[in-house]
């Protein structure tokens, strides 16, 4: 097969690209692992900031879609190469695709809590993460512990694999202080005689109408923001997670319990992006995301020419801004396929 | 409690420990407050395990507790750190055992320096040499005492006369571990599970059949801290650190503590008397207080070997009960080898 651009990864930035550059002409392949399209929206519920549900996104995307458009579903890359000015795709059904360039859209991980051993992910029943209870929320379960109660006081710890030198990733994820936001109000509003508190460094609600959920969650919903870092959780013999928090605003130690601990999972480069940034010999932040070639003026530019990045490959980023990024991405690969023509 | 998150986590902190030949340090104050855990544990590495291990009676204090006390210097601590290793090369060895966490601690934390600073490591050679005509090198393999009995406890357990069962009821014991603080919370992968969930002690129970205590202040410190207690004015931040453990294992009717360091063992065990005493708390199964021992006396007593002998009279806290639990017999009347019993307090006065 042959083609111009092919699209590593069927998350929005890999839809959004996909059918702007086939819009523009040019002849596109979109590769994706999974059997589904979507990414990691499309296992998400409601969204930041204004409760919008997040399938919904994924049908525009999707309705959106060009008819012809060539879709590979649990497709994985098993080698990429470049020779002169082509690239060429091995897959595990044995195609080779040649391309003229390659928009890598391979998104994020989610951050592996048991790699914060203090909290207990893995070990504690009750410690879940951020992803986990957006599980329940979107499947419409209830909201039990272990023991099959309802929790009545639930905490939230923030930057839980962000801006953490421990684990040597001190960059910010960007969007879990406002999720953290949006899911105690709707455990509060599943939970209305549940005592809810968010666990911080610092706020940082950056987006339009983010402080307005904020300062909503406290005058509404009554949550409670505590500025500490957990040093440790611990079970007790009823199955309850105690935690320890210096509250850096009173200037104290706390210990309190908890039915039910939320860490707020923060972004990692996912495997298919370290496994491009072998193969392709892509330049990385500090070992992390793909680095672009200006961070600046050439934001979805890599260090390999014919080589374009789009979304969470490249940095932690919210949804708005995985759109913006994708259809940055989309024109700087217009400019490059019609240079080449010429 | 998923057991599987935690063997997740032990399996990625796996350290070598030799098999075999080792140079022995001694603690300086476990040979006061319980001295028959070392001779036991040199004694199960030569007659149970038929290894060959050397104590050397030319060694020093590691300086540990002066270093922490900033009463002695780093170049000081360095240097007799160096002559320690010095005599080990001198008797042909290179696999250097610490009886003390904070020993184990020290010499972990003096190899890294020289590591990462390769011109203190010229220095300290310098020192040695000039002090005492010495040259060093470092041990192939430097581990505590209780790494050996972890790598070795399933040997052990087929040679146990008794496990960590209550002979009576079939039940596991609950068993209480507490792990020195600098064993593993300095540099987490040089100790055996990690600092977070250690599996060193957790290993032993696991292995000689007991049901290992997770309890909500099981990484909080014993007590000893350096400086709550060398300073006479922070006992009581010592004493309040011990009952705050005891507090929160108390629901879970612990039979057992074991300890691998000198101080968490003394603490543990000390405190829980004046508790008894001044509070009139006991924290254990049955209304008891709870016996604490080193890891390789309860080795030595699922062994088989006398109670007396191996000096658990030495610990405050009877170990009677626990010595019934299991099924141990022994003599009451040898407790003290005919010397005059020591007063024991009515509340603690049970056995």
């Amino acid at each position: 097969m042959k083609t111009d651009v092919v699209v590593i990864g069927g998350g929005i930035a890999g839809l959004e690209a996909s059918t702007a550059l086939h819009n523009l002409g040019h002849h596109v392949i979109l590769i994706e692992k999974k059997d589904i399209l979507g990414g990691h929206v499309a296992l998400w519920d409601k969204l930041f900031p204004n409760n919008k549900n997040a399938s919904s996104i994924i049908h525009y995307l999707k309705d959106h879609l060009p008819q012809n458009l060539t879709i590979l579903l649990s497709t994985e890359i098993t080698n990429i190469s470049k020779r002169n000015n082509s690239f060429f795709i091995e897959t595990n059904f044995h195609q080779t695709i040649e391309t003229k360039s390659v928009l890598v859209a391979t998104g994020y991980d989610v951050f592996n809590a048991h790699l914060k051993e203090e909290y207990g992910y893995g070990i504690y029943d009750n410690v879940i993460t951020s992803a986990e209870l957006e599980e329940m929320f979107k499947n419409n379960k209830p909201i039990l512990t272990k023991q099959g109660k309802e929790p009545s006081r639930i905490g939230f710890v923030h930057c839980v694999g962000s801006r953490d030198r421990k684990i040597n990733n001190l960059y910010c994820s960007k969007v879990c202080c406002v999720t953290a936001v949006k899911q105690a109000i709707e455990i509060r509003q599943k939970l209305p005689f549940s005592e809810t508190y968010c666990f911080y460094m610092d706020l940082r609600m950056y987006g339009l109408n983010f402080e307005e959920l904020y300062n909503e969650s406290q005058e509404k919903y009554g949550v409670t923001f505590i500025r500490g870092r957990l040093s440790e959780a611990s079970e007790t013999i009823d199955g309850k997670i105690i935690i320890k928090v210096e509250d850096t605003l009173l200037g104290r130690p706390l210990k309190m319990t908890m039915d039910m601990l939320v860490l707020m999972v923060g972004m990692v480069p996912s495997a298919g992006t370290s496994f491009l940034i072998n193969k392709l010999d892509l330049l990385s932040n500090n070992g992390h995301f793909i680095a672009s070639s200006d961070e600046h003026l050439l934001a979805n530019y890599t260090n390999v020419n014919g080589v374009f990045v789009a979304g969470t490959a490249s940095s932690p980023k919210s949804i708005d801004d995985t759109f913006a990024d994708a259809r940055s991405a989309v024109l700087a690969i217009h400019q490059y396929l019609t240079s080449q023509k010429m | 409690m998923k057991i599987e998150g935690k063997k997740q986590i032990w399996s990625s902190y796996q350290k070598e420990i030799a098999n075999d030949n080792y140079y022995y340090a001694r603690s300086c104050i476990r040979q006061n407050f319980f001295p028959g855990a070392e001779n036991m544990f040199i004694k199960i590495l030569r007659e149970q395990l038929n290894k060959n291990i050397f104590d050397d009676e030319r060694q020093t204090t590691c300086t540990g507790i002066g270093y922490h006390s900033s009463i002695v210097l780093p170049e000081t601590t360095m240097t007799v750190i160096a002559r320690q290793f010095s005599l080990m090369n001198e008797a042909g060895y290179d696999n250097f055992i610490c009886s003390c966490v904070t020993s184990f601690g020290l010499y972990t934390e003096v190899i890294e320096t020289w590591t990462h600073f390769p011109e203190t490591l010229e220095k300290t050679k310098e020192y040695l040499y000039k002090s005492t005509g010495r040259t060093f090198q470092i041990p192939q393999n430097l581990v505590h005492a209780s790494d050996i009995i972890y790598k070795f406890r399933y040997e052990l357990l087929h040679k146990l006369k008794y496990k960590l069962i209550h002979h009576k009821t079939g039940k596991p014991l609950n068993v209480v571990e507490h792990i020195g603080c600098h064993y593993a919370k300095i540099f987490p992968h040089k100790g055996v599970g990690g600092a977070e969930y250690p599996h060193v002690l957790a290993g032993l129970i696991e292995a000689w059949g007991g049901n290992m205590v997770d309890y909500p202040e099981r990484r909080h410190c014993c007590g000893f801290g350096f400086r709550q207690y060398l300073i006479k004015a922070n006992r009581g931040y010592s004493y309040s650190h011990s009952l705050k453990k005891f507090e929160s294992m108390q629901p879970y009717e612990v039979d057992l503590i074991i300890t691998n360091c000198p101080g968490c063992n003394y603490f543990l065990d000390r405190w829980q008397y004046v508790a008894a005493i001044e509070e009139k708390k006991l924290f254990g199964a049955e209304n008891k207080a709870i016996p604490v021992l080193t890891f390789e006396e309860l080795a030595a007593l699922l062994l088989g070997y006398d109670p007396w002998k191996i000096g658990l009279q030495m610990h405050q806290i009877p170990v009677e009960p626990l010595l019934d639990k299991i099924g141990i017999t022994y003599n009451k009347k040898e407790k003290y080898f005919g010397t005059k019993p020591p007063q024991i307090p009515e509340i603690l006065n049970y056995c």
